[in-house]
């Protein structure tokens, strides 16, 4: 069975298959399958360190090796691509990484550094590359002028945007985006989550948002994926996934989260620490922390299977987890921290159809579209 | 997120520009010293046909009646065993031993930079093949190296220059290679993969510009060792050869006279030593200068 | 109050960085500084530890802990002071601790320095694992045997074996998973009922200092711009700034997707 889409429905744009993905000894990826719908639409990888959920974005994109299973991008397997198909595919599917700091090369100016890419995919000549340098900075909320500097001169959240300007330069359909806010202020964070919002109604793209961040997910993903150990635990639309879950993992890790609403809720504290990778646990990999192991979980590995409409969950005793067995779930359902903030919940995100452009309260102050280039992007 | 107590942003390991550049020049006296010195030379060897007081004597010119004369107001520093004129070939002699420098270091760095960045960035067996390649070069001693191909070849400044540089290559490419390596490795590499570029442009426009820096440190400081390796050579008689006024040379000729002779030695002898150290400080200097540790000036 | 930071100024040369006229830490109570970074909070811990020297900053100002003026004092005094009164650990846990090392020499070496015989030590390292839920044995083991958030644990637990009367954390969980996050809070919030420790909370999370601090201070540009109980500051935010930062936290909502 496959997470993250609907059975019916237009065919997948990236259709990751039982796959393996293996460094030594460590089985970082196991058996993993996803679906991820053409855009708009959001698919969330969440999980802590060791999930592999790091690892399932690049293989996707073709960046490591795979030890087994298949991936395919609109329907043809990327394994074997090659020369212009596999151009072709680069350009189609692009990544923005985690760490803003060294993605941009130091000794090059930004305009350079966008253009770059058009020229070496012939998408421009050197002149239309520097023009369409500037469009897409200002697409991506940037003052045009920051063409002529280098990524020293600019802030972490300002390459960010510019990372992810140059991953759209080449008008990709898919876009993974690994943990792109983590290493950002909480501000600089809420910029770049309207900004991702926004991108994705005017382009219409399919993203896999890979966080550890449950907020984000909910914010910007139709479907979550909670991976643990290289494993799928749980899948499905993301508020049904984390609002009531199905696997004790997610509730454990819904639990953990802290929120702003501050309430001493009951949490499920998980006993020990993640196994080692390189020798998994028999049976379920979870079952050594779980709270509601059973003899059938040492002995028998689960199989992702559905738990309800469109949920699939990899858990002998799915069922009772979703029907609130464990002490942390009672809690979740419904009782989401509520009460208005000042400011409403995330600048720009509702659930209608076309998240607006701009967020109401962006905290830089300009208007919708520019950053200036003294406050944090 | 521990924010740093002063954000100012990380220097880029780019050549420094206009203002940081005179403030590392203001900050780092020895190097200014070095660069001028050496600046001096470079002019002196273009202006020795007119400076020279003896042009000739920088030839095939003899004196017999000039014969081992003290330093004095016509020859400032004295002549040698055929009555040539010291200061001239001194001073033409600058046109030798420094330029088989940079025609040894321009071939290491031609032979060394692409082996280098191709073996690091690439990896994998070709990476293994040419390591172990390079090796066997480093395995033997490099003065000892260069004697063997230097008298195995014809004894000239060609030979010297071919002999000294098969024994420098290596260090370059292994230099290069670990650079490179290192900057692989680096996200702004990852990225350039996952947008699709090309491997030689990746290469090109991104490994090697970033891996040059510890490279142009070492070229600097490499020139006085190569001056030293040239003028050891060729007081053995492996490379530049009568008339041909190399410093080195001339040390060799001249040290059956040193004891009642000084002068012919000891000024080739002050010029290589003179030379050299210029452009090891200039080195030294660029190297804290390009330094990305050092801390801004606050 | 436990530890009183009175009109503190750090700065470096004419720049200030920290200017902080009040702030307070009283016995069994946790206090997060939160703020962006370059705001001024690490530069603030640095400053209670008296070590803002070593990244030459200069500090004026007064902070006392339990009466006593700490500004002022000779390295050798603060020595007395550090980690035996007032405790810090930091947000990568590694840096504590020497590869080289196992992590029970380490502990054993802090708590040994502040005058504990070999004896005593050994038994207050004991001791202090098992308040941070950890497992004595693990002291045999090398930092890279053992994960961040043990790590994390294991710094707090030489805390408690020199009983600490006030620990400084500076972003402590920044690092780690969620799950580990939450054991690391569980052992602070243990740690403030149990052993009456008061906690100086720096954080750049917001949720985080919510659910974590009695009281909360926001700073910014190396001014604290507001200060009260967690509650109302987080909920009813009086200053703009604080009030942007809170707009910025992204929730997890029933009505989940864009």
């Amino acid at each position: 069975m496959t997470a993250g889409a609907t059975e019916l429905g237009p065919p997948p744009l990236l259709d990751i298959s039982d796959l393996a993905v293996r460094f030594g000894p460590v089985r970082a990826v196991d058996g993993v399958s996803l679906r991820l719908s053409p855009g708009p639409c959001g698919l969330g990888l969440v999980g802590e360190s060791g999930s592999g959920k790091t690892t399932i974005g690049r293989a996707a994109l073709r960046l490591v090796r795979t030890a087994g299973g298949t991936i395919r991008f609109a329907g043809t397997d990327v394994a074997g691509l090659r020369g212009k198909a596999l151009q072709d595919f680069r350009r189609a599917a692009q990544i923005v990484f985690q760490d803003p700091d060294g993605v941009l090369d130091p000794r090059i100016r930004i305009g350079a550094t966008l253009g770059e890419v058009l020229v070496a995919h012939r998408m421009a000549g050197r002149r239309a590359a520097a023009e369409q340098a500037r469009a897409l900075l200002a697409e991506v909320g940037l003052d045009p002028a920051f063409t002529a500097r280098y990524p020293h001169q600019l802030s972490g959240g300002q390459r960010q945007r510019v990372s992810i300007a140059r991953a759209l330069s080449v008008r990709p359909r898919l876009l993974v985006l690994d943990e792109p806010t983590s290493a950002l202020d909480v501000r600089a964070q809420a910029a770049i989550l309207a900004l991702i919002g926004r991108l994705r109604a005017q382009r219409s793209l399919a993203y896999l948002l890979i966080t550890h961040n449950l907020a984000i997910v909910s914010e910007l993903c139709e479907q979550t994926a909670v991976l643990y150990l290289g494993r799928v635990a749980e899948s499905g639309p993301t508020g049904a996934v984390l609002g009531r879950p199905a696997h004790p993992y997610t509730v454990a890790l819904r639990s953990a989260v802290p929120e702003l609403g501050g309430t001493h809720r009951a949490r499920l504290v998980l006993p020990g620490e993640p196994p080692d990778p390189a020798r998994p646990p028999p049976g379920c990999v979870f079952h050594p922390r779980c709270p509601i192991a059973v003899d059938r979980c040492r002995a028998e590995v689960p199989v992702l299977r559905p738990v309800g409409p469109g949920r699939l969950a990899a858990c002998h005793r799915a069922e009772e987890v979703l029907a609130g067995a464990l002490p942390g779930a009672a809690l979740l359902g419904g009782a989401l921290p509520g009460g208005a903030l000042p400011g409403g919940a995330l600048p720009g995100a509702t659930p209608s159809a076309s998240p607006g452009p701009g967020p109401a309260s962006t905290a830089e102050g300009s208007p919708p579209g520019w950053t200036a280039a003294a406050p944090p992007a | 997120m521990i924010e740093a107590p002063a954000p100012l942003p990380a220097q880029a390991t780019a050549l420094p520009r206009g203002e940081a550049l005179r403030r590392g020049l203001r900050a780092n006296p020895l190097l200014v010293l070095g660069a001028t010195a050496s600046l001096l030379i470079v002019v002196a060897a273009l202006l020795a046909p007119v400076v020279a007081p003896f042009p000739a004597d920088a030839g095939s010119a003899t004196h017999p009646f000039l014969v081992l004369r003290p330093p004095s107001a016509q020859h400032w520093f004295g002549t040698d065993d055929v009555g040539r004129d010291i200061a001239s070939r001194v001073l033409y002699g600058i046109r030798v031993s420094p330029v088989v420098a940079v025609f040894v270091l321009v071939i290491a760095s031609v032979i060394g930079i692409p082996l280098g960045a191709v073996a690091g960035y690439f990896g994998g067996w070709l990476d293994e093949t040419l390591m172990r390649v390079t090796d066997i070069f480093l395995a033997f001693p490099p003065l000892l190296l260069a004697l063997a191909f230097a008298t195995v070849l014809p004894p000239s400044l060609t030979s010297l220059v071919i002999a000294i540089a098969v024994t420098w290559w290596p260090w370059y490419t292994r230099l290069i290679r670990g650079q490179a390596a290192s900057v692989a490795g680096r996200p702004y590499v990852e990225a350039c993969r996952a947008l699709g570029l090309s491997p030689a442009r990746i290469l090109l426009r991104h490994v090697l510009p970033n891996s040059i820096t510890p490279l142009i440190v070492q070229v600097s400081l490499d020139f006085g060792g190569v001056i030293l390796t040239a003028s050891a050579l060729s007081f053995l008689g492996l490379g530049a050869q009568d008339p041909t006024p190399d410093w080195g040379l001339m040390v060799a000729e001249g040290q059956n006279y040193f004891t009642t002779a000084w002068w012919v030695v000891t000024f080739p002898g002050l010029a290589i030593l003179i030379t050299a150290f210029a452009f090891t400080l200039v080195g030294d200097g660029l190297r804290d200068l390009l330094d990305p540790k050092r801390t801004p000036p606050r | 109050m436990r530890l009183a930071i009175t009109g503190l100024q750090v700065s470096f040369g004419t720049r200030l960085v920290v200017d902080v006229a009040e702030l307070h830490v009283g016995a069994a109570e946790i206090v997060g500084l939160a703020g962006e970074s370059g705001s001024g909070k690490s530069m603030t811990t640095l400053a209670v530890l008296g070590l803002a020297h070593t990244v030459g900053a200069t500090v004026r100002g007064s902070i006392t802990l339990d009466g006593t003026e700490l500004t002022g004092l000779s390295q050798r005094e603060l020595r007395e002071v550090r980690g035996r009164r007032i405790a810090a650990i930091f947000q990568s846990p590694a840096t504590a601790f020497s590869p080289v090392f196992r992590v029970g020499s380490v502990v054993h070496r802090a708590l040994r320095l502040h005058g504990m015989t070999s004896g005593e030590a050994a038994g207050a390292a004991s001791r202090a694992m098992r308040q941070v839920l950890l497992s004595p044995r693990l002291l045999d083991r090398y930092p890279s045997q053992l994960s961040g958030g043990q790590l994390q644990r294991v710094a707090i637990a030489i805390a408690l074996g020199l009983r600490a009367e006030v620990l400084l954390a500076d972003e402590p969980t920044s690092a780690l998973d969620v799950t580990v996050q939450a054991e690391v809070l569980e052992v602070l919030r243990e740690l403030r009922e149990r052993d009456g420790m008061s906690v100086l909370f720096i954080s750049h999370d917001l949720a985080v200092v919510a659910e974590l601090c009695d009281r909360v201070a926001v700073m910014r540009q190396g001014r604290i711009v507001e200060e009260g109980p967690a509650g109302a500051v987080l909920s009813a935010p009086q200053d703009p700034y604080t009030a942007d930062l809170l707009a910025a936290v992204p929730v997890i909502r029933a009505e989940a997707g864009p």
